[in-house]
């Protein structure tokens, strides 16, 4: 997950790089220049533990940076600072379609450049680099694609109620790596001895897909007694199929070592209470507050509380509407009426509720006069009520109203008809 | 008395007073550098230093009252300076030309200093006497043929010979105290985070520290009230108050507990040398100060610890140098820094890292526990600064005893992130000779104490190798 803080992981370059000029939020730190020193960004920190404690992790109240040491032309200092042994969230779960699934962790790192291949030769651009991720890894708990993609709307959910990412998948603010590997063996306790991991996938759709491809895949190898490679296959989508891209044979000898230039972080207990308490309220909680609290359909209040934005928006106009109008009458306009609540303020839409509802006052005498010139214009109004036909009475209804031309209490239109006929 | 041989003390006097103009000291600085050929430096900035200089003369007569206003600096070329050439002595970076200033040259800057060239230095500061630098070595002024010291080779020089009147330099097992006590020159090693690293080219990130070659003591401590405080580009630099080191100097030293390990006067130590700073720790004794002897035990394991985990940081911290976005590429680094990245990322590798790396860094601890222990008997620890005098050019490598040493009595305190001043005691043969006198963690004023008496009462800080 790629965070929204303003600056950067470890230099205070604009971490809002998105449609950006290349290399134009860029400094000494972020381009790995000679005696650049990272400096941690510690909004980006906090958040990292934010999600964890969402996702019921346990925070050590010890934790470091350490260096992954690698070569690769995006990566502008030949390393980047992540977490290895000591990361800041840890032993977490998750439930997701009545089953709960394991975190295993959740550490904070920086992003590298982009590379852009243009003709012969690749372009980087370095906005990019440093930005903060969070890396989130669960347990190998789930046995079905359908599980992972719930599991990743869900995650994609709380991220977005936590305010700490947009997570959309177009902009790379989300990026998923299922990791996939299958045992014949039902009764089997250990993992199985390989495991193909598959990148390039940017949608939930495809994640669905890849895995599904992949179990298939798999399955065809295993019956012929032979077991899959281990390595990183790549999602392509013209082939609606993954592709082997590198052999993953060994893990890559990434020399860790702790970073020397970001001391170690010392929580207190007090600081990890806090930001615990500063966690807004999450999708499962709210979806059962509203439907206790405003007594709504569990449908509707999944509808309400599927995005921050909206459920915001539906309890602000609660609080406004006051005894004007109900909670389920407004649920109701805001579901049934697709209400773009980017253009209509709270207020506003209460107020259109309240109109709808408002009926004029009428004057009594008035509706006699036109109610017994509807009867006596369509006399067949009579003769189907004598013979049984209620819904005559609509009709009639209706020729009134429209006659009148003004909103009224249809109540009373129907008690002066029904009075008349009887 | 050309202008170029006083000190930053006497220089901010006699600016003040209208003596002369910083025009006309940078002027002598400039001839100084072209009239010795030292090999001191790699860029010299004739044209910028005029310009500042001129600059500073302006304020002055304005009044303005910078601590350093008009005095010419010279600086590591490792040190980033925006808009000159700045080549950490490699040919990987010979044409790299920085686009910001290190916060410690911003510091100089700002109390009005200027910078009269980058100097030379073992390329990417591995070595302790600049025969390592891709552009030549720096040679000693004192005698030509052997070596000043390293890596700081070119700003010992810059002062010692009288080119620039202070000079930065780093510190990351030696290599300004080695090079201070080989020319006569004071030398400073800062506690670890005490100064900014931000835009200084990275050796071992644990271990570097941004100190400077002066004169005398004094000059010192005054350069430290400038460069000494916390760096929001740096995240070691603690929030410690950077005290009053001018007011520190003076003041008794009657009472100072100095501790005198034993493990630093064995054999291998230079029977003249072992006598010349037991003279100095006596003449300490003979003005009140408690000597004692004390033991730091892990000596013994220093050395090794120190080359691992030097070696390790230095394979990391070299790896952005990858010809892309600035620089040459890796084919041009020299012998030495090819063996301390292959060093370096072996002890790293999976099935050697807990064997080296991490047992190199639980030494560590020990190690600072020595000091721990021993700063809570005495106030400061006086050794030799090196075990030998300098050495001829090329004569370095065949005695492995006194090569063991030398590293010794430096790397303990990069080791333990304590502070060392090299101070000088003498000459020998026509050499210099020095002692290092160490402190705990951010007691620079206690050492700048005791140095300055030692220095006062002696003659060495008014001896040049050349006639003004």
């Amino acid at each position: 997950m790629e965070l929204k803080t303003k600056s950067k992981m470890f230099c205070s370059c604009s971490a809002q790089y998105f449609g950006e000029k290349p290399n134009s939020h860029t400094c000494p730190v972020c381009l790995g220049l000679p005696g650049a020193l990272p400096v941690p960004n510690q909004q980006a920190i906090e958040w990292c533990v934010q999600i964890g404690q969402a996702l019921n992790c346990n925070i050590p109240l010890f934790s470091k940076f350490d260096r992954k040491n690698y070569f690769y032309p995006d990566l502008a200092k030949g390393y980047q600072i992540s977490q290895y042994d000591e990361p800041f969230c840890l032993n977490g779960h998750i439930e997701v379609n009545g089953k709960k699934f394991g975190i295993t962790r959740v550490h904070m790192e920086e992003d590298t450049g982009k590379l852009l291949h243009s003709g012969d030769s690749s372009l980087i651009d370095f906005n990019r680099s440093g930005v903060p991720l969070v890396e989130i890894v669960t347990e190998p708990d789930f046995d079905n694609a359908k599980d992972v993609k719930a599991y990743l709307q869900k995650l994609q959910q709380i991220v977005r109620y936590l305010r700490v990412s947009d997570a959309d998948m177009e902009k790379g603010q989300m990026r998923l790596e299922p990791n996939i590997s299958i045992s014949l063996n039902v009764n089997s306790k250990d993992l199985p001895k390989y495991k193909v991991e598959v990148k390039n996938i940017n949608s939930f759709g495809f994640v669905e897909k890849a895995i599904n491809y992949e179990i298939e895949r798999q399955l065809v190898i295993l019956k012929t007694d032979k077991l899959p490679a281990q390595e990183t296959r790549g999602w392509d989508e013209g082939k609606n199929a993954t592709v082997s891209q590198r052999a993953k044979e060994e893990a890559n000898d990434y020399r860790y070592f702790p970073e020397p230039d970001i001391p170690p972080i010392r929580w207190t207990k007090e600081q990890i209470a806090t930001l615990k308490s500063e966690i807004p309220e999450l999708p499962n909680a709210k979806l059962a507050r509203f439907q206790k609290e405003f007594g709504l359909s569990q449908y509707d209040a999944e509808i309400l509380t599927r995005e921050i934005e909206l459920a915001d928006y539906f309890e602000e106009a609660v609080k406004i509407a006051q005894n004007k109008a109900t909670p389920k009458q407004i649920a109701n306009h805001i579901i049934n009426k697709k209400i773009n609540i980017d253009e209509v303020l709270p207020a506003k839409l209460v107020e259109e509720i309240v109109s709808s509802n408002k009926t004029m006052d009428v004057n009594i005498d008035e509706l006699k006069q036109i109610v017994q010139k509807v009867l006596t214009d369509n006399p067949q109004i009579k003769e189907d009520f004598a013979k049984g036909k209620d819904s005559v009475v609509q009709f009639a209804i209706g020729q009134v109203m429209y006659i009148i031309k003004k909103k009224i209490d249809i109540n009373i239109v129907k008690k002066l008809i029904m009075e008349e006929l009887k | 008395m050309k202008l170029n041989y006083l000190t930053i003390k006497k220089v901010l006097i006699g600016l003040k007073d209208k003596q002369f103009s910083s025009v006309e000291l940078v002027n002598d600085c400039l001839e100084q550098i072209k009239k010795k050929d030292l090999n001191a430096f790699i860029t010299v900035c004739e044209k910028e230093a005029l310009e500042q200089a001129k600059q500073a003369d302006e304020l002055i007569k304005a009044g303005q009252d910078l601590p350093l206003l008009g005095i010419p600096i010279a600086a590591k070329d490792i040190f980033s300076t925006k808009g000159i050439r700045t080549t950490a002595s490699s040919k990987v970076l010979e044409n790299y030309i920085p686009e910001y200033d290190a916060t410690v040259i911003a510091k100089l800057k700002n109390a009005g200093a200027i910078i009269i060239g980058k100097t030379n230095c073992d390329a990417w500061a591995h070595g302790s006497s600049g025969e390592n630098s891709d552009f030549g070595p720096t040679k000693n002024p004192w005698n030509e043929e052997y070596v000043p010291g390293g890596s700081s080779s070119g700003s010992a020089v810059s002062v010692a010979a009288n080119m620039a009147i202070a000079a930065t330099g780093t510190d990351t097992g030696g290599s300004i105290r080695l090079p201070a006590s080989f020319t006569n020159t004071v030398g400073l090693k800062p506690t670890y985070g005490r100064v900014s690293r931000y835009g200084i080219i990275a050796m071992a990130s644990s271990l570097d520290t941004i100190g400077h070659f002066t004169k005398t003591v004094e000059d010192s401590a005054i350069f430290l009230k400038v460069t000494a405080g916390q760096d929001k580009n740096d995240a070691t630099t603690p929030p410690k108050a950077v005290p009053d080191y001018e007011k520190a100097l003076t003041g008794s030293i009657k009472g100072l507990k100095i501790g005198v390990p034993k493990e630093y006067f064995i054999e291998g130590l230079d029977k003249r040398i072992k006598k010349n700073i037991e003279n100095a720790i006596k003449f300490y004794e003979e003005n009140g100060a408690e000597v004692q002897e004390i033991s730091l035990p892990h000596t013994d394991d220093a050395i090794a610890c120190y080359y691992i985990i030097q070696p390790a940081e230095v394979s990391s911290n070299l790896a952005r140098y990858d010809g892309i976005r600035f620089g040459n590429l890796r084919d041009s680094f020299g012998q030495e820094a090819k063996r301390r990245i292959m060093l370096g990322t072996f002890t790293l590798s999976v099935g050697y890292y807990d064997a080296y790396y991490k047992k190199a860094m639980k030494v560590r601890t020990l190690i600072l526990e020595d000091y721990e222990k021993a700063f809570q008997k005495v106030d400061t620890i006086i050794t030799p600064t090196s075990p030998t005098l300098p050495w001829k050019f090329g004569e370095k490598v065949d005695d492995p005893l006194a090569m063991y040493l030398s590293d010794v009595f430096t790397v303990t305190a990069n080791i333990a992130g304590i502070p060392g001043l090299s101070v000088p005691t003498g000459f020998i043969d026509g050499l210099p000779v020095g002692m290092q006198i160490l402190g705990k963690q951010f007691s620079e004023d206690l050492l700048f104490k005791a140095g300055n008496f030692y220095e006062q009462a002696h003659d060495f800080y008014k001896q040049t190798p050349y006639e003004s």
